[in-house]
Parts: structure tokens; sequence; C-alpha cells
């Protein structure tokens, strides 16, 4: 089957902060080719390990982020490397690049640099800061990314002397990633109508100041300053509970518990099958949202009342039978599952949302998580694993720009390869 | 000439027109970045309904006492750049109507529950019956196939099942997760990757396709190595002391953590990634207690007594306020950044006042307030944020009588009989 980008041709410089936007586009076909330093990108000393033993070539925070690429070594401080450089530039049609700004410039390797080789290269640059902002060179994490952009106010408990929380999962990075590929395809389309590339600034810290939701709005809007509560969304004013404990130990989030006057009754008949309906009964309709916004004394009793029985009714049972029965009566109820929980889940299993995905170099497969989206005629694909180090100099080198065995052996010889 | 008006003309997407269903945030926020882009989005919406589908088309923050469906603050962020049709698709004439823009258009969106389109008579093999090479992206919970496609979600359901709330939290307390729909925002990038690529595919081959995205299946994908480490080590997530999101075990950091500051509700957030941070680090921090103890000299030592480390980090900050901490630690490179509030970084932080982060649009009713913007700048086609969200049905002349090319009459009939 054809791929989306199976025309397109991307080199990846630069370190952890770009490589879930390499990993986007080689999913989707683009032949992506990892310029590593000889050592190997940072990444690959990243643990965990493959059986817990450190190796280059072995860490799955390294596979995860890299499958479908290809992998040079390339030393590009050196004058050689960066004449290879260019010349691997001048094939290429997208440059990612994250390393800090300024670095590749100060090598004549730039946007201004490469667009000579290749006048009508595409150049995305995912930095924290964006390329020219006064303090471009701040040291930053994932950490600190999400506590200056603004998701880490707004995420944590009620409990205010707890410290507000960073969700996990690299999120700050992915999040300018998303954007990074967001602007690697609008230009991508820009120059199939004409011809033209161009250079992108991603700017990691005004993504996540974009990605925040009522914490901006409520601000910009209105001046007002939402607070951070347990398991749901941050407010200006308290809301109810939505997180309940189940019986096994897990939690399921309830946003609302009814909102129809069907789902009501629904509710009330699955409380009454546990015994809990108690007083509920003297409610025929179920809480107005526009009346609980207005603090109407009647309707916050009875919300009140019927989360003390959802909760209730929670403890009596699993997560997941909670989870299914709710949404088979209609209602926006979820189970909190782990990571691992959800992939074995059989709605993801049915979307394949586990790919097997062949190790030639140990012989055997493992299991990857899959698609984000679901291409009906160019569908995303894991066709080969994350590369090893290196792996790729001879085809690439020698195969495409046309050096020699003899060349390559020298350039390894002096360490520029 | 405005900024918006030549970016219709001449922007990246200028060659774009999008047949808009899509709404909330996970629908209305990927056309909104095709809109910046100089897409031509035309966003249809139910007048009978007032727009309602959309639960922020009249809901807030405001910006004073008034209320009604052209006053929603979050509305009029999602929809900027955008024209606003009013469209009865339950009518046949209304039918007609989305069939004619359908034939102009490359691409038709939407997030509406599983099966909404198929139940109007607007299937994909309808769409491309009448525009061959027509792109359709849904935007969807739980995806339109597999055993949930029924299921129904929003932002924080999306989290919770993919695994993202569980992924966010300390140690034995109940997930924190996100307070705020971080998968609506996430979705809707998601699905402007699967718009762009789409059009690609499309401009290259001349072939159109049908988009099936599940914001739950694209959650998932982004829980991190944690995924691998089950798969292939058969290690879970789900253990004891785990999560403890403030850590960093994957990659090992330590000190790495967020740490009370001095003032009300105050924190900051440290990371020490190499030896020579934590060195520089203990070095301002300074006292007996942090450099003469050699059991925090190497990460490994480090990673095994964080708590001890975090007690001492803490004295130090706490009682120095957020912003000079976060310079004191940035000026010997340690990775620091205040816990900003969202008044600090949208009023006060250099850095998104330098970049425009939050840009101004001028609202025919709302007035004037600031937006997102867009965290990337182009050398040739930049993005623009200009144009207000839609008042509803406030392109239907235009859409109507340019596009559609009905006369007056024609246009007063539709109203009157409330198809428009």
């Amino acid at each position: 089957m054809a791929s989306v980008l199976d025309d397109v041709r991307v080199l990846e410089l630069g370190g952890e902060l770009g490589e879930w936007c390499g990993k986007l586009l080689a999913d989707m076909g683009a032949t992506v080719i990892k310029v590593e330093p000889l050592t190997g990108d940072e990444t690959r000393s990243y643990p965990p390990y493959l059986n817990d033993e450190p190796d280059k070539n072995k860490s799955l925070y390294f596979w995860h982020y890299n499958t479908n690429k290809q992998s040079v070594t390339l030393d590009i401080a050196t004058e050689q490397g960066r004449d290879i450089l260019c010349k691997l530039a001048a094939t290429a049609d997208v440059v990612i690049d994250s390393y800090p700004p300024g670095y590749l410039d100060d090598f004549g390797i730039g946007y201004e640099g490469l667009s000579k080789e290749a006048p009508n290269i595409i150049m995305a640059a995912i930095s924290p800061l964006g390329q020219d902002a006064s303090y471009r060179d701040y040291a930053y994490t994932d950490l600190t990314a999400l506590a200056f952009g603004g998701p880490v106010w707004s995420c944590g408990y009620d409990d205010h002397s707890l410290p507000p929380v960073a969700g996990g999962g690299n999120q700050a990075y992915q999040t300018a990633c998303h954007f990074a590929v967001t602007g690697i395809m609008t230009a991508l389309v820009h120059r199939q109508f004409t011809g033209v590339g161009q250079f992108i600034d991603v700017n990691m810290h005004a993504a996540q100041n974009v990605t925040t939701e009522g914490g901006a709005y409520s601000w910009l809007v209105a001046r007002e300053t939402v607070q951070r509560q347990t398991g749901r969304h941050s407010s200006v004013s308290p809301t109810p509970q939505a997180q309940f404990l189940c019986r096994d130990g897990r939690y399921v989030n309830i946003g609302f518990p009814a909102r129809t006057e069907e789902q009501w009754f629904h509710l009330l008949a699955w409380l009454e099958e546990n015994g809990l309906v108690g007083d509920l009964s003297e409610y025929l309709n179920p809480p107005s949202r526009e009346a609980l916004a207005k603090g109407d004394p009647t309707t916050v009793k009875q919300m009140h009342e019927v989360m003390g029985a959802v909760e209730a009714l929670t403890a009596k049972n699993d997560a997941d039978e909670i989870f299914r029965r709710a949404q088979d009566l209609g209602f926006q109820w979820g189970i909190v599952y782990s990571p691992e929980e959800a992939l074995e889940d059989p709605h993801f299993r049915e979307r394949n949302m586990q790919v097997q995905v062949e190790h030639t170099e140990l012989g055997t497969s493992f299991i990857y998580p899959g698609a984000p989206y679901s291409f009906e005629v160019t569908p995303w694909a894991i066709r080969r694993r994350p590369p090893l180090l290196g792996e790729d100099n001879e085809a690439l080198y020698v195969g495409e720009l046309g050096l020699t065995s003899k060349e390559l052996a020298a350039h390894k010889a002096i360490g520029v390869i | 000439m405005s900024a918006s008006e030549e970016n219709k003309k001449n922007g990246a997407l200028s060659k774009i027109r999008i047949c808009d269903f899509s709404g909330q945030l996970a629908g209305a926020g990927a056309t909104r970045m095709m809109a910046a882009f100089g897409a031509e989005v035309i966003r249809i919406e139910d007048r009978l309904t007032l727009g309602g589908w959309d639960i922020f088309r009249g809901n807030g923050p405001y910006v004073d006492e008034r209320r009604g469906h052209n006053l929603g603050g979050m509305f009029n962020n999602h929809n900027v750049e955008k024209l606003g049709i009013t469209l009865n698709t339950k009518f046949a004439r209304g039918k007609e109507i989305l069939r004619e823009l359908i034939s102009i258009s490359d691409v038709v969106t939407e997030n509406f529950s599983a099966g909404v389109l198929e139940r109007w008579g607007f299937p994909y093999e309808v769409m491309k019956a009448i525009k061959p090479d027509i792109i359709y992206v849904s935007n969807c919970g739980f995806g339109h196939k597999g055993p949930y496609s029924h299921f129904k979600s929003w932002g924080p359901v999306v989290q919770a099942v993919s695994g993202l709330t569980f992924q966010s939290g300390l140690p034995d307390m109940p997930p924190a997760g996100w307070g705020y729909s971080y998968m609506d925002h996430t979705g809707g990038y998601f699905m402007s990757i699967a718009i762009l690529m789409a059009l690609y595919h499309r401009n290259k081959t001349g072939e159109g396709q049908y988009v099936d995205m599940s914001c739950t299946d694209a959650a998932l994908t982004l829980n991190g190595p944690v995924l691998l480490d089950y798969t292939v080590n058969g290690r879970p997530s789900r253990r004891e002391g785990q999560p403890n999101s403030n850590r960093s075990h994957y990659p090992p950091m330590a000190p790495h953590g967020i740490y009370r500051s001095k003032g009300d509700d105050q924190w900051i957030a440290i990371s020490a990634r190499y030896d020579h941070d934590w060195q520089a680090m203990s070095k301002l921090i300074g006292g007996e207690a942090i450099s003469g103890n050699g059991r925090f000299a190497t990460l490994e030592g480090r990673m095994g007594n964080q708590d001890e480390m975090d007690e001492i980090i803490e004295k130090w900050t706490s009682v120095r306020k957020p912003y000079e901490a976060m310079d004191a630690l940035q000026k010997v490179g340690v990775p620091a950044a205040v816990v900003q509030h969202p008044e600090d970084r949208a009023d006060h932080d250099e850095n998104t006042l330098e970049w425009n982060t939050f840009p101004e649009v001028n609202h025919a009713e709302i007035g004037r307030v600031r937006v997102e913007g867009i965290p990337m700048k182009f050398s040739k086609t930049p993005p623009v944020v200009e144009k207000a969200g839609n008042l509803l049905g406030q392109d239907n002349d235009y859409v109507y009588k340019e596009l559609l090319q009905m006369d007056e009459d024609d246009l007063q009939a539709l109203h009157d009989q409330g198809v428009i």
C-alpha cells in the first residue's frame, strides 16, 4: 500500500526534543535519517533497556521514539562532517533541528547555509522559547517546560499543601512536536502548490501556553484564575468530585452523573439494584447543570446526594463493570486505566493498538503501540524497527552520496563518521 | 487589505476549502489551525438550536455580565479566522445544500458521536460520489470502529481510559490527572495533522480518503516509553510507588521535582539532568548537609535518596521568591522554572509577550479580547490570528450567494423555512 509521505526525505538533527516529530513523519512513510553524533543520540542512553541491560541499541526509550528511522553517524563539528551534511541536505525535503538556537548557524549549517545547498528545503527548528527569544539559551527539561508554560498550574489535588503535578510521558516535548509536524505538513502542502520551501520556528513555551484550556481563557477573557482540583478540571469556583474509587482499587471518572431524564431513570434503576436509591427517589428530574452553576440550594443538595450514592455504587463494584455498564447506558464515564491496561483492553486490541515489530538483530519481535489515526488508503505502519547506531552509514554515504568504501573508512578513522 | 484577508489569498493553505461540522475543542481546534494558515473554513451550525451542539457557543468565560450565544469566550477562541453559516441538515433542502457545499470543498470534518453523518445520509461513500477526491476526517472519542465506538466521551474520559490520567499523580494518592481537556487540544492537533497528510496525498495522487481519528487511540500513543517497558520487559506502570510524575525515571534525573516557593501557592520546578547540574546546584544551595554528602555525588545515589534531598532543596526554595530562585538556578545552568500562574504567563512573561503568544481580536459583540496564537513562525507564509470567532450565521450571504450562487429571494425563503 502507498504511504502518504513515501516521497519525503527528512533529516533529523538534535536531541530528545525533536524525536517525536521525526517518528510521526516516519510512521506515515517519510524516510527519516537521524544524523547522530559518533557516540549516538543521548536518548540511546536512557532507560528502560531491554532486560534492563544498558546498551546503545537496546534503550526502550530510544525504541519508542525512533521507529522507521535510519541512522547515520556524523561529527558536524568538523569541516568534513559539515560538507557531508550539506550533501545529505541536498537530497532532503525537510530538516528537523532541535539543537539549541544558533548551534547549527554557528557552523554555517543552519537554514541559511543549508538552503543554499537545497533551495526549497523546509526546516523546522524546535526550541524551548523560539529562535530569537531574549532567553533562548535557558536550560530546560520536560518538567520545567510544563511548569513555565502553564499546564502544571492546573494539575494536582484539592489539597493545595501538596505541590501541583506535571503529567507524565514527555508531554511538553510531544506538544511542541505536534506543532512541528503540523508546521512541516503545512509547508509541504504549500510547497506542492508553489514549489517554495521555508523556515519554521517552533516555540515549545508558546506551544504549552496555548494548550491549557481554561487556564488561559479564564484569565484572558474574565481575568479569573483557575484552581487545581483532584482528578477533574481546574476551576475558578470549586466543582463536585469526579473521581471515585471502585471495589478493585481502581478509579472511574464521572463528569456529570446523568444528563437527560432517560439517563437519570437508568441511574436510579442501577442504584436501586445495588440497594442505594435511598432519598433519591424524591427527585424526578436529573440535577440541572444551570441551576447547579447558579448555586440553587435544592439542586446543590440533590447533586450532593447523587454523588454520595454514586460513590457507594462504585465502592460495591469493580471499575471495569462500572465503566462498561455506565457507557452502555449512555453516560460519559471513564475507567482510569494504567497505560498497559489500556493497551490490553479489547477495544484497543481490535483497533490494532498492539503492533508486532520484527527486531531482526535479536531474532525476535516486540509489541509497539499502534496508530494515532486510521487512514483508509495510506495507513500508518511500522515498517522497520528503530535503527542501530550508524546502521545506514554504508547505504547512505556510499550507496547514495557516492563516497568510496575507502573514503568511508578514512572518515571513520579520523572520527568524522 | 487586512492581514487576515491577505492570508486567505496568499497563505500556505489558501487554496483549501473545508466544509466543517467540527466544534467544541477537539474538532474546532483542528480547523482553527487550518484557518490560521489561510484555509477557507466554513463552519456549519444549526440556527434552531442557536448552535447549541457546541457547548462552548454561549458558555463562559465572559468579558462582562452579558450572556448569549455569540458571547462565549471559549467559542470565540476556538473559531478565529473561520466563516460561519447556518444549515439544518434534517430538511431535504438542507441536504441538497450540503451536497453542493461538499462538491466545492476539499475536506469534510466533524467530531460528532460515531454514526451521525451516516444518519444524515452522508457516509463517506456518498460524499465520494459527490466529490471523488473528497477527504473526510472524523474525530471521535473512541473512533468509528470497535467495541466502544458508541461510547460517549469528552477530554477527561479520553485521558482516563488512555492511561494519561493515571500517569499524572503522586505516590499513594489518587490520580491527579490533567486539570483540563489536554486531549481536546491534542486530539485537535492530531486531527490537523491527519487533514494535512490527507491533503498532501491528494495533491500528489488525486486520491481522497477517509481518516477515522479516535482521540483515545491518539492519547494511548502519548504515554511514552512506559508502554514498551510493559510489552518488552513485562513491567507494568501500576506498581508500588508509581506513578510519581513529578520525578523522572526515564530518563533518570534527580533531584527532579516541584518545590514550594515563598508566597501564596508559589512553586518552582527544578531538574538536575547531569552530575554537573547537581554540582552547580549544590554549590548554590550550599550547606554541609548537601555538599558534604557523598551519597548524593552520583546519579544512582541521588535517585535513591530523593526524599532527603527534596527536603534540603525545599528549605532553600521556600524562603525565596520563585523568579529569584529560577534566575539564580538558570544562571548556573540548572533547568528551573516557576510554576507560572495564568496571570504571570499571560501578562508578565517577557517570552510570551515578545512572541505575541496571545494576540488580540476584535469581536463584534464581545469586543477586544485576547486569544491563543500559533506557536510557530513561518518565514514565507506566517499564520494569522486576527479575525474573531464567527457569529452564528454571519457568513450566510457570502457562502450562499457568492459560493453557491443563490439570490436574495432564495435566501429569504430558506431562512423562513428554517433551513438556514
